[in-house]
């Protein structure tokens, strides 16, 4: 296995946000050949690469843009999810912080194929500087011609609006996003009318996640052949795999899908000295953990769905042995209590009731029922839930009683947590005696 | 909409009356009213520009207050309980008088156990305050903050949405009181120097502050992967080649999975998953049916 770098190719350069860095590695090519081809060429083109959506649900993303209706003369809109906030992902952000001319550019060929004249980017709100560089990077790309009336001459026009959001996880979701995006509050809608049909404005609209986006002007500029040759079968090309946790050199690693946690383990120097790895997520928190059982389960799309999980957003969290599995996920769990959008009841009740069982274990009131208590929980929110939100709350939950009841037994038998907290840190300190680390999440936010 | 006589339509010249005609003197008012005119012209429905509206808002009252409120709904024609509706679903937007400074410990699960919590409690500790609380001066609002998309460098703390990178106690707190005595702090990953609230604000408004091209260096974590590939000399197939030409290195990647019939077979087939067997409506369909937070 090697590692391919593509979209990361041009990160170590000197001013690497700069448009003139990515034109001079031979950014835009892929531009022009799209607009020398027709726009259906170039739907059929991702089709072929077999590229899947890259922001966790990995439908694939030539078939989304299928999906619009023929034109009828209204508009058409391309939205681009930069919302990055599933706990462990942190693959969009350094790609628009040090590349986001890639996106700029799979926007313009994404919204030329499918018909779209004013294309809109969501990025998170919480990332400042993400935002100036993505608001200077259209603005390059005015100057340059790439964007505005008649793109290089083509009589082609389209106009790309950067949108801040303001912090809500939620927003992450496709409807949810389109709400926000309206000047709502960020809730899901009902689907269908999926936004292909019925999107932005109730206008059809494709929306993808950054790194989606980003990978098209390399299939157009190298070929579907190109792409579909990287990667496993039914999970074709490259993809970001975010490395965090107890690992020697965590970071973002580009490699063909269907690389193993072991390959890149090795990559980023193993685990922390003198540890060894207990559990981890192959793609954020919403996706069921895994253990050192599925060290060489390829991560694609079949294999890990075969293994019991998802490959989600390839964010690859790793624990070591001194990581209290309870207090992991009660703290995931306070996340999707605080970020639940109030919608639905499963998602809402489910969230606050799992919070409470969940603190009071690690807090050693705990009883013999509450594991059983929170599967029963886990059952009435999944698949009961109005989106993925309520879903992916039960995941760290049900797939971590399932590896490690004995430790949750363990917080009933023991009153309390066994775990030393600080052993976890990644620097001495003595835990303030007052405080226990389920306490110092219990209402933090309000 | 609009049941109150008093909100107009976007871009009308009536005076307005939501409190900022009184408190803001008439050039101030005037470029407030540009700014959100500017906002709305991004989008093809005004109602679209109400989030960075009240980013815009957050730049002139460091907060979401009631003439805040009630400039956006004259703005775009609809009541302030729409727009509070809205206010109050978002976390950056805040209710009360914000600090010059949101310093936000990451204390989601994995910065939370490499360090977080320990970060959290000492500021805390130090600064006397608590979640989403001030420091006397004015100078900090501490946060416990989520996921901010950066684990690979925690523990993480935001100040003012820019990165400082793998932190300790100690780093904070020697952080936090260079921000109160009013020293010039620089993100590990970000602008040469941290900017206030207010300013903040204004550039998630959509107004460039021009200091894009700052940037303090590209972290060794974000160059992690490319590193190994210069060292070993790989790089991403070469276009020209054909795909069988490819199919070795790519087998390699395919250790045993246990699995029969698993993708890691590899056979070299069309994708199956490029038919429409998928149609909108159906499971299998749903875009986003994998998971909650991302498309």
């Amino acid at each position: 296995m090697t590692l391919t770098p593509i979209l990361t190719d041009t990160w170590d350069a000197e001013r690497s946000w700069k448009l003139s860095t990515y034109e001079a590695a031979g950014g835009y090519d892929g531009l022009r050949a799209a607009l020398a081809m027709e726009p259906g060429a170039v739907v059929q083109a991702v089709k072929d690469s077999g590229l899947r959506g890259r922001g966790g649900a990995g439908f694939p993303t030539g078939m989304k843009w299928g999906f619009l209706p023929p034109p009828d003369g209204g508009p058409r809109y391309l939205v681009v999810n930069a919302d990055e906030s599933e706990p462990g992902t942190c693959k969009d952000i350094p790609l628009m912080l040090t590349s986001p001319q890639h996106l700029i550019e799979g926007v313009i060929i994404t919204s030329y194929a499918i018909g779209c004249h004013h294309a809109f980017i969501y990025v998170r709100g919480e990332v400042l500087h993400v935002y100036r560089r993505l608001l200077a990077a259209v603005e390059e790309a005015y100057a340059a011609g790439y964007l505005g009336k008649d793109v290089l001459g083509t009589g082609y026009d389209l106009e790309v609006t950067v949108h801040a959001g303001a912090g809500a996880y939620i927003c992450g979701e496709e409807t949810a996003l389109l709400d926000s995006l309206e000047g709502l509050r960020g809730q899901p809608r009902l689907k269908p009318p999926f936004p292909a049909v019925a999107g932005l404005y109730a206008r059809p609209t494709v929306v993808n996640n950054v790194e989606s986006i980003a990978s098209v002007p390399g299939i157009i500029k190298n070929g579907a052949d190109w792409f579909a040759a990287m990667g496993t079968e039914k999970s074709q090309g490259h993809g970001l795999f975010s490395l965090s946790g107890h690992v020697q050199r965590p970071g973002q690693y580009e490699a063909p899908l269907g690389v193993t946690l072991r390959e890149l383990l090795d990559l980023a120097g193993g685990m922390r000295e003198g540890h060894e790895l207990k559990f981890w997520t192959p793609g954020g928190s919403s996706t069921p953990i895994f253990t050192a059982d599925q060290l060489d389960t390829p991560l694609d799309y079949e294999s890990v769905g075969a293994a019991g999980s998802m490959l989600g957003t390839r964010a690859l969290q790793i624990f070591d042995e001194t990581v209290c599995v309870v207090r992991a996920v009660s703290r995931w769990t306070d996340f999707y209590a605080h970020e639940s959008c109030g919608k639905c009841t499963p998602c809402r009740e489910g969230t606050y009731w799992m919070k409470q069982v969940l603190h009071r274990l690690e807090t050693g009131e705990g009883t013999d029922g509450d594991m059983d208590l929170l599967l029963d929980l886990c059952d009435n929110i999944l698949g009961r839930a109005f989106c993925a939100l309520g879903d992916g709350a039960t995941s760290p939950v049900t797939s971590s009683i399932k590896l490690f009841r004995d430790e949750y037994q363990a917080h009933v038998d023991g009153h309390g947590c066994p775990f030393d907290p600080s052993a976890a840190a990644l620097f001495l300190y003595t835990p303030k005696s007052a405080r226990t680390p389920a306490l110092a999440g219990a209402g933090g936010h309000r | 909409m609009t049941a109150d006589p008093m909100v107009v339509g976007p871009g009308a010249a009536k005076p307005t009356r939501t409190g900022y005609d009184k408190r803001l003197d008439q050039g101030t008012l005037a470029q407030l009213i540009a700014d959100a005119q500017a906002i709305t012209d991004r989008y093809p429905d005004p109602r679209s520009g109400l989030l960075p509206m009240l980013h815009l808002v957050q730049s002139v009252d460091g907060y979401v207050s009631r003439d805040g409120i009630l400039f956006c709904a004259e703005r775009l024609g609809i009541t302030a309980a729409e727009v509070s509706a809205v206010a109050t679903f978002y976390t950056q937007y805040k209710r009360h008088p914000n600090g010059k400074y949101t310093v936000g410990v990451c204390t989601n699960t994995l910065c939370a156990v490499m360090g977080g919590d320990a970060i959290f409690d000492e500021l805390a500790d130090h600064l006397g305050v608590g979640h989403d609380e001030t420091t006397d001066d004015g100078a900090i609002t501490l946060e416990r903050v989520e996921c901010n998309a950066a684990c690979d460098y925690a523990p993480v703390v935001m100040v003012n949405w820019e990165f400082f990178d793998n932190q300790t106690p100690a780093s904070a707190t020697a952080l936090a009181d260079r921000l109160r005595a009013g020293e010039d702090v620089a993100p590990t990953r970000g602008a040469a120097s941290v900017c206030s609230f207010k300013q903040m604000s204004r550039v998630l408004a959509g107004f460039s502050d021009g200091r894009a091209d700052e940037d303090t260096g590209t972290g060794d974590p974000t160059l992690a992967g490319l590193r190994i590939a210069r060292e070993r000399g790989w790089t991403a197939p070469d276009a020209a080649a054909a795909p069988a030409e490819e199919a070795a290195p790519v087998a390699q990647t395919a250790p045993k999975t246990g699995e029969a019939g698993s993708s890691a077979a590899r056979k070299p087939t069309t994708p199956s998953d490029t038919q429409p067997e998928g149609k909108p409506g159906t499971p299998e369909a749903k875009p986003d049916a994998g998971k909650g937070g991302q498309s």
